[in-house]
Parts: C-alpha cells; sequence; structure tokens
C-alpha cells in the first residue's frame, strides 16, 4: 500500500500489527459480516497514520478487499491517508490528530456502561502521542470513573517523526505514569502473540481501566526499516520495497 | 413581540432546556468544571448517572462526547465561551469532521461577561465555530429563545456551538412566541422600512432600544434577531436588503462574527450600504458589563449612529 501510494507510514504500522491480529483474531466481539454492529466492541486506532495496519487487518477479516486497499491514500478511495470512520466500514474513530483516541474511548465505554452491553473498547496509542496531554486528562477521568470496559495499548516502538521520542521528548516509564494514574498496567513483548492474546484476556476481565504497554519495534519484519526513524514516514523505492516483501514472505 | 421586563440570562435557559429534554434517555450532560455557571448543573442534580463531570479538561470532553455519540448518545457539553475556543481543533477534527452529533454551549460570552476581564471575554468564539463545515452556531438572546433553540437541538443532524450570557436581559420572547423559533430562521422582532438592524445575543435588547430612539427621530427601523448564525438565513437578510440600509449588532469581533456573515451574502447576493457595531479587533478588560459595552461601542447608541449614518447619506438608493 504505502509503495504503491509512495506515501504513508510503514514503520508505525509494522510496529503494532502483531497487536491488530491479537485484538481481531482472539479479544474482540466483531462480525466481518456486520461491521456496524451497534453491540460490537470499539477499536480505536488514535494513532491514525498507522491506517495501513487497520486496512490490512480488516482485509484479513474479510471487511476490505484488495482492491480498496490498491486505493490507499488515492482520490476517492475508501482507505484515506488517516483512518476515517466516514469512509471506511469497520473504522470506528477518524484519526490523524494525535491525542484525541483516548478520550473517545472513554466516551465509547461510558456509553457502553449506561447501554448495560458487554462491549469493550480498546484504543491503541503511540509512545510519541502520549507526548499529547489530552492524553492525561483522559487517562485521569477514566480512573475516576471507574470505567472498567476500557483497554489502551501503547505501542512503545520508541520513535517519532522526527526521531527517536527519548531524543525528542522523553515519556519515561510508560507504565508506572499509567499506574499512577489509577490504571492496571500489563508489560508484554508486543510481537509475542502469546503475550498477545493473554494481556488482552486479562485486560477485558479487570476491573478497571488497563495500559498494555507493548514493547515493539519499529519497522519490524523489515531489516533496514527496523528501528529506523527515516521510515516513519516514508515509503520504500523499487529495490527497498522488493528487499521488504522478500522478507516479509 | 417587543420585550416585557421579566429578568433571566440566555444561561439559565441552557439549563432550562436540558431538564426538558431529560426525559430522552439519550440526552447525556458533560461538564468541565463550570456546571454551576452554564447551568447543566440543574441536569446534573437530577440525573446523576447520566452527567459526566470531567474536571478542568476541555479538550477530553469534547472527544468523549464524540466516543459517547458514536454509540446513539445525545450529548450536551458546556463550558465557558472562551474555553470551548481551547477545544477548537478536537471540535474540528473529532467531531465536525466526523459526522458526529456533539452539542456545545459556550457561557459567559463576549464583552458582556464584564469583571471576569479579557481572559474571560470571547469575541471569537462565533467566528472560528462558524468556519467549520455542517457546524451549527448560535447565540440566543434571552432565556426563552435559548431554551426553545437548545430544545430543538434534539433532533437536529448536526453539531452545534451555542453561546449563551453570563448577566441578565430582558425577555424578548414569551415562552409561546418562543416556542414557534426554528434553527436557521431569523425572527423579525419589529417592522420597518428605512434600514434594518440584524443583530444576535444581547445586543438585540439594545437593538430594540435604538429601534425606539430612531423611531422619536422619525426613522422606522426593522429589527432582526439573527438568533443563528449558521447556516444564516440568506433570505430575511435578502429581505432586509431592501431597507437599503442595514446595520449588525454583535458582542463579537466584527472579524468574523455576525457582521462578516451578513457581509458575505450581501456582497455576493445583494450589495447594500451596511455598518457594523461590535469588538473593533480589540481585546477588553475588567469592569461592569456596562462600562465595558460603553467602552467598546456595544450601545444602543452606537446603533443609533450607525443607522443615523447610512440613512442620511446623501445618494442612498
Amino acid at each position: 500500500m504505502v509503495y504503491k501510494a509512495q506515501s504513508g507510514h510503514p514503520g508505525g504500522s509494522l510496529s503494532c500489527i502483531d497487536i491488530l491480529v491479537g485484538l481481531y483474531r482472539s479479544a474482540m466481539r466483531f462480525d466481518p459480516d456486520n461491521p456496524g454492529w451497534g453491540d460490537r466492541d470499539r477499536f480505536v486506532m488514535s494513532k491514525g497514520h498507522a491506517s495501513p495496519a487497520v486496512y490490512s487487518i480488516l482485509r484479513d477479516v474479510g471487511v476490505l478487499e484488495d482492491s480498496d486497499l490498491d486505493g490507499f491514500r488515492s482520490l476517492g478511495s475508501v482507505c484515506q491517508g488517516h483512518v476515517d470512520r466516514k469512509w471506511t466500514e469497520g473504522v470506528d474513530f477518524s484519526a490523524g490528530s494525535l491525542g484525541m483516541g483516548l478520550s473517545f474511548g472513554l466516551g465509547s465505554a461510558l456509553a457502553a456502561r449506561l447501554d448495560v452491553s458487554e462491549r469493550h473498547t480498546w484504543v491503541l496509542l503511540g509512545d510519541g502521542e502520549i507526548q499529547e496531554g489530552q492524553i492525561w486528562e483522559a487517562a485521569m477521568a477514566a480512573s475516576h470513573l471507574e470505567v472498567a470496559n476500557l483497554t489502551a495499548i501503547i505501542d512503545r516502538n520508541r520513535i517519532q517523526n522526527d526521531n527517536f521520542v527519548d531524543d525528542q521528548m522523553r515519556v519515561g516509564d510508560v507504565a508506572s505514569k499509567f499506574h499512577s494514574f489509577g490504571w492496571n498496567v500489563i508489560e508484554i513483548d508486543g510481537h509475542d502473540m502469546s503475550e498477545i492474546v493473554s494481556a488482552l484476556s486479562e485486560a477485558k476481565a479487570s476491573d478497571g481501566p488497563t495500559a498494555i504497554v507493548a514493547a515493539t519495534v519499529k519497522g519490524k519484519g523489515v531489516s533496514f526499516m527496523e528501528d529506523n526513524p527515516a521510515f516513519h514516514g516514508a515509503a520504500p523505492n523499487d529495490e527497498q520495497y522488493a528487499e521488504a516483501m522478500e522478507e516479509l514472505s | 413581540m417587543t420585550g416585557i421586563s421579566e429578568p433571566g440570562a440566555s444561561r439559565d435557559g441552557y439549563g432550562d432546556a436540558l431538564l426538558d429534554l431529560s426525559s430522552d434517555e439519550r440526552v447525556v450532560v458533560l461538564e468541565a468544571d463550570l456546571g454551576k455557571s452554564t447551568k447543566s448543573c440543574h441536569f446534573r442534580a437530577k440525573y446523576p448517572n447520566r452527567t459526566f463531570c470531567l474536571g478542568i479538561a476541555e479538550q477530553n470532553m469534547a472527544l468523549v462526547g464524540a466516543g459517547l455519540a458514536e454509540a446513539g448518545k445525545i450529548p450536551f457539553a458546556s463550558t465557558f465561551a472562551i474555553f470551548s475556543e481551547r477545544a477548537f481543533e478536537q471540535f474540528r477534527n473529532g467531531i465536525a469532521r466526523t459526522g458526529l452529533v456533539v452539542h456545545l454551549c459556550g457561557s459567559h460570552g463576549g464583552m458582556h461577561t464584564g469583571q471576569d476581564g479579557s481572559s474571560a471575554q470571547s469575541t471569537e468564539d462565533l467566528g472560528i465555530f462558524r468556519t467549520l463545515p455542517g457546524m451549527t452556531v448560535m447565540h440566543p438572546c434571552d432565556r426563552n429563545s435559548a431554551r426553545s433553540l437548545t430544545r430543538n437541538l434534539l433532533s437536529h443532524e448536526y453539531p452545534s456551538y451555542t453561546r449563551t450570557a453570563r448577566n441578565k436581559t430582558r425577555e424578548i420572547y414569551s415562552e409561546e412566541e418562543a416556542d414557534n423559533l426554528e434553527i436557521g430562521v431569523a425572527s423579525e422582532l419589529r417592522a420597518g422600512e428605512d434600514a434594518t438592524i440584524i443583530a444576535c445575543g444581547v445586543m438585540v435588547e439594545r437593538s430594540l432600544d435604538a429601534a425606539e430612539e430612531l423611531s422619536h427621530r422619525g426613522i422606522e427601523v426593522r429589527v432582526v434577531d439573527m438568533h443563528t448564525l449558521k447556516p444564516i438565513d440568506k433570505d430575511a437578510i435578502l429581505r432586509a436588503a431592501k431597507t437599503g440600509a442595514i446595520v449588525t449588532a454583535e458582542d463579537h469581533s466584527v472579524i468574523g462574527g455576525l457582521g462578516s456573515a451578513v457581509a458575505e451574502i450581501l456582497s455576493e447576493e445583494c450589495p447594500t450600504r451596511m455598518k457594523m457595531v461590535g469588538v473593533r479587533d480589540k481585546f477588553g478588560e475588567s469592569g461592569s458589563p456596562e462600562e465595558i459595552m460603553n467602552k467598546m461601542g456595544l450601545t444602543s447608541d452606537n446603533i443609533v449612529q450607525r443607522v443615523i449614518e447610512l440613512v442620511q447619506k446623501p445618494g442612498r438608493t
């Protein structure tokens, strides 16, 4: 997708795709034949530039088709540059401006509580994204309002747009920060499927908001993209594409 | 439809309306530590389970509203008008752009808020929210119209921003008259063919006073309450153009507010001589509402002067 469009964000898509597989294949209450089912779990991709990961998992579960993915970032395509609920079936949240998704997820979770529904809300955050102050407004409110049906997963890939997170603006001990805001915290390897599945299950059963801090590798699976800030928001060229596809196959 | 004296503030009308709407279980109320001021506190007292107090965190409040709206709730969020501006980008990207219906009320708008000083005197709010595609923007003039227009939001299909005022104003509409108000349909409060004053919010009562004064001087002006700035009532503006002179009156910057909205229609559809009464690219200061309104040129005398300048100018068509 990113190669074809020659624009997009491969690094942060590859770092979170294992988590999305865990969500859609094991944890989420979701019917691919009826993606708009009102009582489905909600998934909020707050780091909306990782849209290729969302479109890939929606293709994998059968909501989107290959031709949809082929149009990524082109005029009129259902696969917009950043995930957008108005354009894409199966997308619950319109992202693109970082820091807003956890608040939206809190609203979703409160609505489920009012509806006395079992549905759960899952929010995927970037580790650079949590530099936004609104994330901590939402974190404080979720614990104050004792919301149990909300899980935040932090894709801790340690790289943001301009540089490594530690160089740009340290976010420090993310697990401790969420813990001090009153959240349950689970730390996992974000590329170990058994750890992902078990953490999602534990989060769903928990009696308060849960943060899963997932240690990940930006650009996971493509050697020249791994841990490389240059591939936060850059498309591979012809040779790089061929090399990447060989490594991923 | 001229007023009798029954004091109340438009923010009280917002609080009344939330209670009116409470029987609909979809209605939820969001607060950011100013519910006592915006008057959502009355709903909170009766329906604590459907009221979410989110602390001093307007950005979070906006998106919590979006999440609730996505799940079928009808959120009414409020804060001071000035702090609604802090969540502007949240409203832009998280609400207006996404097709979700969240209603935001900003109370204590304009210079009229008085003593709190310039940090609280929002004079940009109507202008900035008006720029968002699909957003409805209102500024009712009294308690009864604020109540009625807020009630109308229950079935409204677009997100909205409504500015209310802190301080009491005269009753312009009886409850029965207010019941007939519709979002987007301006209300002619006084007939006249020599000129038209188009006003919103707290400037409506001042416009009626100005019309009275002008009548003593032999000038009969129409007064239109443009309670909805967007979608604006184009037909009412074009009818006003037939009087040959238009003065707009708003407790808001003339950059982007009601005067701009009226000029946008007239300049394209029917160029008409007009003057704007509003805040002239300035910040306010502490003072009583009357003192600061005087200093900013937001009085009925200012309106009278602008009308006379237009009506008496030779060569008027």
